[in-house]
């Protein structure tokens, strides 16, 4: 069992969770992520590692309720155990010296591109961030964002915080004034792949870290497959990061949306019950 | 001569609507039967035939005379898991092809009284401990990468001769294929539970979630003191045709459709939360045992068509007889001579139609079985709405990748000594289908004994 230590709300639809695992955190980098499942009849579910300090032998995952699992998990209080938590999983991000970083997070993908960019400020790099996000209430890690980026700029959708607009609007000014090394971008896929579409346009790499729905998370079971240039790809031990000029996300898109029905299914149960 | 006795069995027309075990074992009665039959031969041909060198004529006899905890001591003498051999091991291939009997007839029917034994011991008994060493000093640390049928083979033989046994477990229940590839109808959960159970009190402890390679390296096990270390990790990469179409929605491997409906429990969905979405028709490509599991699962599901597509014809299937004839029952049909090129989607990316081409069977290859030929202008297109893939699976490549000087060979196999299993790396051991590439639970068993047996000489 693997026991949670802290609950914490960041915003209506998100929370973060201190979990137990010494082994995890001891081996632990920015990029990769866990697989957990919360109890005897629960699926596994893979999940980025937002935080680990092996000192304490805990991890930090952030997540937002939207399926029934990550709803199950909000429902679970420090004190609380989970029954299965495997990892670290994938590779990890690559870490280089390249001169200036454009870090964007959209949602609760600001929690999965935080320790890259702690990682990537404290090699020397110059880190230029992004936050997005539906509206003021989605905005999470602002403060720690802040922190450890040259620079920040946060949007939302509906102008309730920040600059109204999406994440590409910052970029694009961005882009046209100076000339980036490259670009990390973690969150929708939507804004994954128009982040990419402005990238290409700039000739910019770009580095996207995926989340496609997992089984195993060991590369078992193939669900996870992506379609990265002329070849499938196994999210879980080829990346999760991959070359985003490559990635075809309107079949991420679908594959992504392959259980939409039954996710609605047990949830409703439960909420009734 | 005396027929050997059928094994009764569920209905198909009842089975097809629950995951229970097909076959439901002999009765007392049947067992004594059928074990009179055996010819007791002096040579025991059967022997040789088995790979983890159980004493066939001894078990059986024990059988006839209605000593069945002996029966099973004999048989737990060689084999850690005697209910799972009973049920999944190719007994017409190894043990029972060469069954004096078999000259005139049918020969003894060696599988279902080892399962016989073994159920007879699980439903009477509680898990018999082997006497534990009394030898008080420090035992050996042995690791065990894989808590499949080589692992726990392996891990049982080590403990029984003194060591002291961990099995890192990547998934969070061990059994390996037997959990998460054979279904609950060929391999009942109670079953499997109890011989992993029997392994454990042989001593062995099995750590779950914990993936070597990622969480602990090898380098870090034998930092932490083990002096052994045997992988046993399996062929669990799954391969795909590569034709077009094959990432629509609705295709899975069949690692996943599997993984998904016996790991994860999805046929009871939502009761378990993984779900697992099936249409109305299904296609599984291939013919192997896990081809025939993949249809039957498939059926159980509420499939109302489900068809085996293969490139070649009956003859050449590799699944076992057995495996085919019951899913013929179970109104499986088979798309023989058919090579699928294409994967049609709709719109939204689901699978909707697959596009074949119809084969012959032209000269030998390689392999001695003959080679499929495509048919010109042969091309038709099928309404499909689930494709399982079902061709194969490589070895993974998880823990290769992150074990610097392992020698692999040009499938990324583990290349190892033929006797011992020791790898290019001292003190690291393999065996099963991460050597092998896939074959058989029993084979696996046989190099997990076979490596035990090596590394307690050399390093016990």
């Amino acid at each position: 069992m693997y026991k949670i230590l802290n609950v914490k709300q960041l915003s209506e639809e998100i929370k973060s969770m201190v979990i137990s695992a010494p082994e995890i955190a001891k081996k632990a980098k920015p990029g990769q992520f866990i697989v957990l499942r919360i109890d005897e009849n629960g699926e596994r579910i893979p999940l980025t590692i937002n935080d680990f300090d092996a000192k304490t032998g805990s991890i930090t995952i952030i997540f937002q309720e939207v399926g029934k699992t990550t709803r199950k998990l909000g429902m679970l209080k420090k004190g609380d155990s989970l029954i299965d938590v495997a990892g670290p999983l994938g590779h990890p991000g690559k870490v280089e010296k390249l001169g200036t970083v454009v870090c964007i997070g959209g949602g609760v993908g600001v929690a999965v591109v935080y320790p890259e960019v702690r990682a990537l400020k404290e090699i020397g790099n110059t880190v230029i961030s992004i936050i997005g996000a539906r509206n003021r209430d989605m905005v999470i890690l602002e403060d720690k964002m802040r922190e450890i980026s040259d620079e920040l700029h946060v949007t939302t959708d509906d102008g309730s915080y920040g600059r109204k607009g999406v994440v590409t609007d910052p970029l694009k000014e961005i882009l046209m004034k100076k000339k980036a090394d490259l670009v990390i971008a973690i969150g929708p896929i939507i804004m994954m792949k128009f982040v990419c579409l402005m990238t290409k346009e700039f000739d910019v790499p770009t580095i996207v870290n995926l989340n496609p729905i997992m089984v195993d998370g060991t590369g078992m079971c193939g669900s996870c497959r992506v379609t990265v240039g002329d070849e499938t790809k196994f999210a879980c031990v080829d990346g999760p990061e991959f070359n985003g000029h490559l990635v075809d996300f309107d079949e991420l898109t679908n594959r992504n949306a392959r259980f939409l029905n039954e996710e609605k299914e047990p949830c409703r149960c439960k909420k009734d019950s | 001569m005396q027929k050997r006795l059928l094994m009764p069995e569920q209905l198909p027309q009842d089975r097809i609507k629950n995951f229970n075990e097909v076959a439901l074992g002999y009765t007392e009665d049947q067992a004594v039967a059928e074990a009179k039959r055996c010819l007791q031969c002096k040579k025991a041909p059967c022997m040789p035939g088995c790979p983890v060198e159980v004493d066939i004529p001894g078990f059986i006899k024990r059988v006839a005379g209605r000593k069945f905890p002996e029966a099973l001591d004999i048989l737990r003498k060689k084999n850690n898991l005697p209910a799972i051999c009973g049920r999944v091991c190719p007994q017409e291939t190894q043990c029972e092809i060469v069954c004096t009997l078999k000259k005139k007839g049918e020969p003894v029917a060696i599988g279902r009284l080892e399962r016989f034994a073994a159920d007879w011991g699980r439903t009477h008994s509680s898990p018999i401990t082997h006497n534990q060493s009394s030898n008080t000093r420090l035992k050996p640390l042995a690791a065990v990468i894989g808590a499949g049928p080589a692992g726990l083979t392996c891990a049982g033989d080590l403990a029984k001769t003194g060591w002291d046994v961990t099995i890192f477990e990547s998934l969070h229940a061990p059994g390996g294929v037997l959990r998460y590839g054979i279904p609950e109808f060929r391999m009942p959960r109670d079953v499997l539970d109890y011989e992993i159970k029997y392994v454990e009190n042989l001593g062995a402890e099995i750590k779950p979630n914990i993936i070597v390679g990622r969480t602990v390296t090898i380098d870090e096990l034998f930092a932490t003191g083990y002096k052994a270390i045997f992988i046993g990790t399996g062929a669990g990469f799954p391969y795909f045709l590569g034709i077009p179409g094959e990432n629509y929605n609705g295709v899975y491997s069949a690692n996943e459709f599997l993984t998904r409906a016996n790991l994860m429990k999805a046929y009871k969905f939502p009761e378990y939360d993984t779900p697992l979405r099936i249409g109305k028709k299904v296609a599984v490509v291939g013919a192997g045992n896990v081809a025939m599991d993949s249809a039957r699962v498939a059926r159980r599901l509420g499939a109302e068509k489900v068809c085996i597509i293969y490139r070649r014809s009956r003859s050449e299937m590799p699944a076992r007889a057995e495996e085919i004839h019951h899913a013929e029952e179970e109104g499986i049909e088979l798309d023989l001579l058919t090579l699928p090129i294409e994967i049609i989607g709709d719109d939204k990316g689901w699978v909707k139609q697959v596009k074949c081409l119809k084969m012959r069977l032209g000269e030998p290859d390689d392999s001695g079985r003959r080679r499929p030929v495509k048919i010109d202008g042969s091309e038709y297109l099928e309404d499909i709405d689930t494709i399982v893939i079902a061709i194969g699976q490589g070895p993974n490549p998880l823990l290769l990748s992150q074990t610097p000087g392992l020698k692999l060979n040009k499938r990324g196999n583990i290349i190892v000594d033929d006797i011992t299993g020791e790898t290019s790396l001292e003190g690291v051991y393999a065996g099963g289908d991460i050597v092998t590439g896939a074959a058989t639970v029993i084979e696996a068993m046989g190099a997990g004994k076979r490596v035990a047996r090596a590394i307690n000489e050399k390093h016990g």
